[in-house]
């Protein structure tokens, strides 16, 4: 299809402007030179977007079992609250006493997710995870050169931990050093023993972790990195399993950070911008980004910057509407809803992997938290067809392929999160879709190289996309 | 797979070329069909320290990022800068896309000769 570049012709536009009723001004920092934009009718602009939204496809469109992406449904009811004048209407440099109901909702969002996950203060600015990642980093380097502590300069991280986290920290000026998983898809604990020392800042671990499986052994790794007088990160990504279950609070984690729009229902990808919370214990609340909210002397709610704080990393108080729609989620589902939404997630997977692993081997066997690793590398050796392949394949089939190639310490992985809003339906029609799939693979596996033959694109070129990429448009 | 004879290599897929005092390190024929098609490759600045075990460029295919590590300690003398524009080249001739050139070689990693590596490679597969 046509850019909007490309569509339009010049002169046409498609602004009604009321005639000018003051006297024109021609001040000398207006632009002289015209701006190069489309010349476009309202018409064109509708259509356009339109046929955009045809070729995308979303959770709106069907099962999206992104794994260690939480795409799960995102109820309306989120939307409609996010709408309501009184907070999309608000602007943030407003004073405090005509927005206490926002407040009053920021605070109560705070209370809700500390109690979730253990811990005593919040601050939303982080835009999203991996934004909360770092500004936990920030955090532990700022605790670490109070107590004049300046030799810590490692961060430890698994090898099965998702890429942000050794991203962020080299980011935040930290050395990475990977500790080892075992045969299990666990921490390595002789590994880690090893690995710690003077030098640990700290650890970042998200449990259950990328394979799906819950760290047993999460007491003695957190105690471990806090013997050595490091803090531990929790990487919220994969609360979904045990919201309101067991708390990384209770783990033994310091700072954690979540995505809200993963685990609490505010859109995900395309439909954001996102939200990612950085949380803590009080003894590190006084490092949090400013400013968090307070309660005054006079009942009333505000704004403060901690006392040593590292700063803002980001403008106000983050994606304010994002945090709506986490609260509607929050007050829709409750003190059981919340387990119970994790609970079928939990279930939701071990389903689908029960019935997959009749003909697909898995990278980790037993019951699984809410994702679990399949591994393509016995199908590939066989036939040729690789995971990318049977990703492509599935497009075919209706269905979001799951993460390809993630974690890393599995070959020719898929990774799926069927998360707690699909039907029995949907899973039983998804194995049966990918069951056909890999019957074909095996007997046909040139057809599968040539998927998919139903999507509005064909197989892009990825590694040309990625060497070449074209960027921007060019004029002619 | 191919393992020429007068290399040497290490357990984290990279090939040594000693001569003298010197090495050339790559990646071997297993690591780029691992990794696939490679689309950026991230070198050290010349003059840069070695040490061995410890990473010292970073290599991007469609599939992840990896790091690769030096089975050798020492200088970087020379980068081979054909590579930052075609990455594709180590997909194609591994072992003529050399990624760096160390000097003064002070320590080095316990490398396997070609035929104990291709054993090692096949285990790995599995």
């Amino acid at each position: 299809m046509k850019l909007l570049f490309e569509l339009g012709t010049s002169g046409r536009h498609c602004d009604i402007l009321p005639p000018c009723d003051v006297p024109e001004m021609s001040p000398e920092c207006l632009r002289k030179k015209e701006l190069r934009l489309p010349h476009l009718s309202e018409t064109e602009i509708s259509r356009h977007y339109t046929e955009l939204e045809k070729q995308v496809y979303g959770v709106n469109d069907g099962f999206y079992p992104l794994g260690s992406c939480t795409m799960k449904y995102n109820p309306k009811i989120n939307e409609a609250m996010a709408a309501l004048p009184g907070f999309a209407k608000l602007h943030p440099l407003q004073p405090d006493y005509t927005v206490q109901g926002a407040l009053e909702l920021l605070r109560r969002t705070e209370k809700y997710l500390c109690e979730i996950t253990g811990m005593d203060a919040m601050n939303f600015q982080p835009a999203a995870g991996a934004h909360g990642e770092f500004t936990g980093l920030l955090m532990i380097r700022a605790f670490h050169q109070k107590n004049g502590e300046k030799n810590r300069t490692k961060i430890i991280v698994p090898d099965s931990a998702h890429g942000t986290n050794p991203a962020s920290a080299a980011m935040a000026g930290y050395t990475v050093v990977s500790v080892p998983s075992g045969e299990d898809g666990c921490v390595d604990l002789e590994k880690l023993k090893e690995a710690v020392g003077e030098d640990t800042a700290g650890l970042m671990l998200t449990n259950p972790n990328t394979v799906g499986l819950f760290d047993k052994n999460i007491l003695e790794i957190t105690r471990i990195i806090h013997d050595a007088g490091g803090l531990c990160y929790y990487d919220g990504a994969n609360l979904n399993a045990v919201m309101g279950i067991t708390r990384p609070g209770d783990m033994g984690f310091d700072i954690i950070h979540l995505n809200l729009h993963k685990t609490f229902s505010a859109p995900h990808g395309g439909g954001g911008p996102g939200s990612g919370p950085v949380g803590c214990k009080k003894d590190l609340a006084e490092f949090l980004p400013g400013p968090v909210t307070e309660e005054k002397e006079d009942g009333s709610s505000g704004f403060a910057v901690p006392e040593s704080s590292i700063g803002a990393v980001r403008s106000f108080y983050g994606n304010f509407l994002v945090i709506v729609k986490a609260f509607a989620y929050l007050l829709t589902l409750g003190a059981d809803g919340i387990p119970e939404a994790a609970r079928n997630a939990v279930l939701n997977a071990n389903y689908l992997k029960k019935k997959l692993e009749e003909f697909c081997p898995m990278a980790y066997p037993g019951t699984c938290m809410h994702e679990f690793v399949m591994t393509m590398k016995d199908l590939k050796d066989r036939t040729g067809v690789a995971a990318l392949d049977i990703a492509k394949g599935l497009l075919d089939n209706g269905i979001h392929p799951p993460t390809m190639y993630f974690p890393l310490i599995v070959r020719e992985a898929l990774m799926v999160e069927p998360t707690e809003t699909e039907s029995r339906e949907t899973l039983d029609e998804a194995a049966e879709g990918f069951r056909a799939l890999y019957q074909r693979a095996l007997e046909n596996p040139d057809e599968i190289h040539e998927a998919p033959v139903k999507t509005p694109v064909r197989r892009l070129d990825e590694v040309r996309a990625a060497r070449k990429p074209v960027l921007r448009y060019f004029y002619d | 797979m191919n393992y020429p004879e007068e290399l040497l290599y290490s357990k984290s897929h990279e090939w040594v070329k000693l001569e003298g005092e010197d090495a050339l390190i790559g990646l071997t024929d297993f690591a780029q069909d691992a990794l696939g098609d490679l689309v950026y490759v991230n070198l050290p600045e010349p003059g840069g320290e070695l040490t061995v075990g410890e990473s010292f460029a970073d290599v991007e295919s469609v599939k992840a990022v990896s790091d690769v590590y030096s089975p050798v300690s020492g200088t970087v003398a020379e980068i081979n800068e054909a590579l930052l524009d075609a990455p594709e080249e180590i997909n194609q001739s591994p072992y003529e896309a050399w990624l760096v050139r160390v000097t003064g070689v002070t320590d080095k990693e316990e490398l396997m000769d070609a035929e104990a590596y291709r054993a090692f490679a096949e285990t790995e597969e599995n």
